[in-house]
């Protein structure tokens, strides 16, 4: 009983208590890893000794085709799903020794459902993304981080609309102002680009980019292997749930690898100008 | 407060509801609740059999205080009609009006959705369980009013009947909208059928205090009932309005909370024990009130928008509100007998409950 009331205390209290701010990590530096996870659902193996690590000033895509394990890696990352063997670990310590709230201030996460109970207008569901650094230092920018979040995404024109009436590309990118508003070096994001035209994927992408190029890290999860190769810096691929490639998306890409594991052939070409891959089905 | 930027005239479309403007209607919506709740407090004190103004009852406040001014009420009767019968009901009626608008805003929020109800959940009859076993006990004598047994009970019962809610109708982070009612249904058949038995082996008396109690009423007021509602009343209401923050998060769904620092699972068990907490005491010596939880944050919401910093309390300001009026009415409307508090908010809200389902079929498409 006496463990209830510390609890209820706990959860109550009126200020949270002021935690110190997390340090940014070096470029290089390891933000997250799992390590050798494993995974079944329902007897039938989703992931299989999967490694993934991602290092502060990197993009790094995770590819793959259908019921690959992506978003489930990516789950074992962020803690969602439990691995039932593998160690995941955040700034280098096991990820269960850190608070929610600790978390918070290291990564922000887009899951790939992104509704929204009641009728919150854009900008306030933008605002809860400030949350983690409520009754700390960082508080006082939170005005201008919503606004610049709500700008870079494009939904600065949308933000007194209610979420619940915005179209499904129009959700996607205010949910990822949400998360570029949580202002973390680690950003997690499964299928960002996933309902959203040409422009504003090519948008998702290089704001992942500049984001990187700044300091931070991003693991995207993506469909469009064009895309991971025109933007990521390292590329992990995934094919029944093991990872089969890992290294920069010029090394790794091949035609052998995708044709392998897309199981249809693939061709990589060189553009004409500046020489970025170009990866077609061969139809 | 927060520092917002002011608008700037013409920026956006006129028929856009503009996001500044929300903490101030959220702000004139609770001023106006509050006037409206002094206001009907005030003529439900002058109301009835014995004659007393509106100046007697500020007069009568005012010399209990210890400040001699204004009238005493002129009747005979007038002083002790007011302390004794009228100032402890319109209290109660305050006090569970506010905890079941409360508890809705509540429940509404830890499940992520607008058809949580107590009533409509069961809950409130899980709590009603637990209060009119004590009652059948013979050791109670038929002493309804004022026994903190009763209460307890009614706590108890409440809290078994929402975990026994929250672990029936979830599934995958949220509960569906079938779900949540079928498990509503299932549960007001399951305790009605234990509340017959209980009035099938109570006696005589306390028979006819159960069945009365059930419909719903402010009658058996006491200062005793209201000293005993109070606390737990006051503690529910602080403690949701220290949660208020998380539970805005929760509408994001429980991952991308639990992402952005709230323990979901502590937030929870922690609505819950609030959550009963309110239920019991607006059941305990009241009965079963319906829809004042479901009816009320949705008209919070409407005006206000959903976040819970205005949410709370607008629903327990403006459920005192509705639960003054509903007893004005019920104890008014007909000379010589008093209607059934829980039959007039049923007959408002069930038709408002139905409006509620359709709409928010139309709004998933289809049923969830």
């Amino acid at each position: 009983m006496s463990s209830v009331a510390a609890s209820f205390l706990e959860t109550v209290r009126l200020r949270p208590r002021r935690p110190l701010l997390p340090g940014r990590l070096p470029v290089g530096a390891v933000l997250a890893e799992v390590r050798d996870a494993r995974l079944s659902l329902g007897g039938a193996p989703i992931l299989d000794r999967a490694n993934l690590a991602v290092r502060a000033g990197e993009v790094r895509a995770l590819v793959g085709p259908n019921g690959a394990g992506k978003s489930t890696l990516l789950g074992v990352l962020t803690g969602d799903r439990k691995p039932s063997s593998g160690q995941v670990s955040v700034h280098g310590a096991p990820l269960g020794s850190w608070s929610a709230t600790d978390l918070a201030q290291r990564r922000a996460v887009l899951t790939q459902d992104v509704a929204v109970s009641f009728p919150f207008t854009v900008r306030e569901v933008v605002e809860m993304g400030r949350s983690p650094w409520r009754a700390t230092s960082l508080e006082d920018d939170d005005d201008a981080i919503v606004a610049e979040s709500l700008e870079a995404t494009d939904v600065a024109h949308l933000s007194s609309r209610t979420f619940t009436t915005l179209s499904g590309g129009e959700r996607a990118r205010a949910a990822l102002a949400r998360v570029l508003a949580q202002r973390t070096q680690l950003l997690l994001l499964d299928e960002p680009t996933a309902a959203l035209d040409l422009r504003h994927q090519e948008l998702v992408l290089s704001l992942a980019r500049s984001h990187a190029r700044a300091g931070g890290a991003v693991v995207v999860v993506v469909h469009d292997i064009g895309l991971a190769a025109a933007y990521a810096d390292q590329v992990t691929v995934l094919a029944g749930g093991r990872v089969v490639g890992d290294g920069p998306p010029a090394e790794v890409l091949t035609p052998d690898l995708l044709s392998e594991v897309y199981e249809h052939p693939v061709e990589v070409l060189e553009h004409p100008r500046g020489g970025a891959p170009i990866i077609l089905p061969r139809r | 407060m927060s520092a917002r930027p002011a608008p700037v005239a013409g920026a956006a479309a006129p028929t856009r509801e503009r996001p500044s403007t929300r903490p101030a209607r959220g702000t004139v919506l609770l001023v106006c609740l509050a006037v409206a709740l002094v206001a009907a407090a005030l003529v439900s004190a002058v109301s009835g059999q014995t004659p007393v103004t509106p100046a007697e009852v500020l007069g009568s406040v005012l010399h209990r205080l210890g400040l001699d001014v204004g009238p005493l009420p002129a009747h005979p009767q007038g002083d002790n009609t007011l302390w004794v019968a009228r100032f402890p009901r319109i209290t109660l009626g305050i006090l569970v009006g506010a905890a079941l608008g409360c508890a809705g805003a509540l429940m509404q929020g830890v499940f992520s959705n607008p058809l949580a109800e107590p009533g409509v959940i069961g809950i409130s009859s899980g709590a009603a369980v637990g209060a009119c076993t004590v009652i059948v006990l013979p050791a109670a004598g038929g002493v309804l009013s004022g026994s903190l047994a009763v209460a307890a009970a009614a706590f108890v019962g409440g809290l078994v009947t929402t975990l026994v809610v929250y672990a029936l109708a979830r599934a995958n982070g949220r509960t569906e909208v079938v779900t949540l009612v079928l498990t509503g249904v299932a549960i007001n058949a399951f305790t009605s059928g234990v509340l017959a038995f209980l009035v099938f082996i109570a006696s005589p008396s306390a028979r006819e205090q159960i069945v009365f109690w059930q419909l719903g009423s402010l009658n058996g007021a006491t200062w005793r009932s209201v000293s005993i509602v109070a606390p737990m009343v006051v503690a529910g209401l602080v403690a949701a309005m220290l949660l208020r923050r998380r539970l805005d998060l929760l509408s994001l769904g429980e991952r991308a909370a639990r992402h952005l620092g709230v323990d979901v699972e502590r937030l929870r068990q922690v609505v819950i024990l609030v959550v009963a907490l309110l239920t019991s005491a607006g059941v305990a010596f009241t009965g079963i009130i319906a829809f004042v939880g479901l009816v009320v944050p949705h008209v919070v919401r409407m005006v206000a928008g959903p976040g819970h910093r205005f949410l709370i309390p607008g629903s327990a300001l403006g459920g005192a509100l509705v639960l003054v009026v509903a007893d004005l009415v019920a104890r008014t409307a007909i000379t010589h007998a008093e209607l059934p508090l829980g039959m007039l908010t049923s007959l408002v809200g069930g038709p408002f409950f139905f409006w509620l389902l359709r709409r928010t079929r139309t709004s998933q498409g289809g049923w969830a």
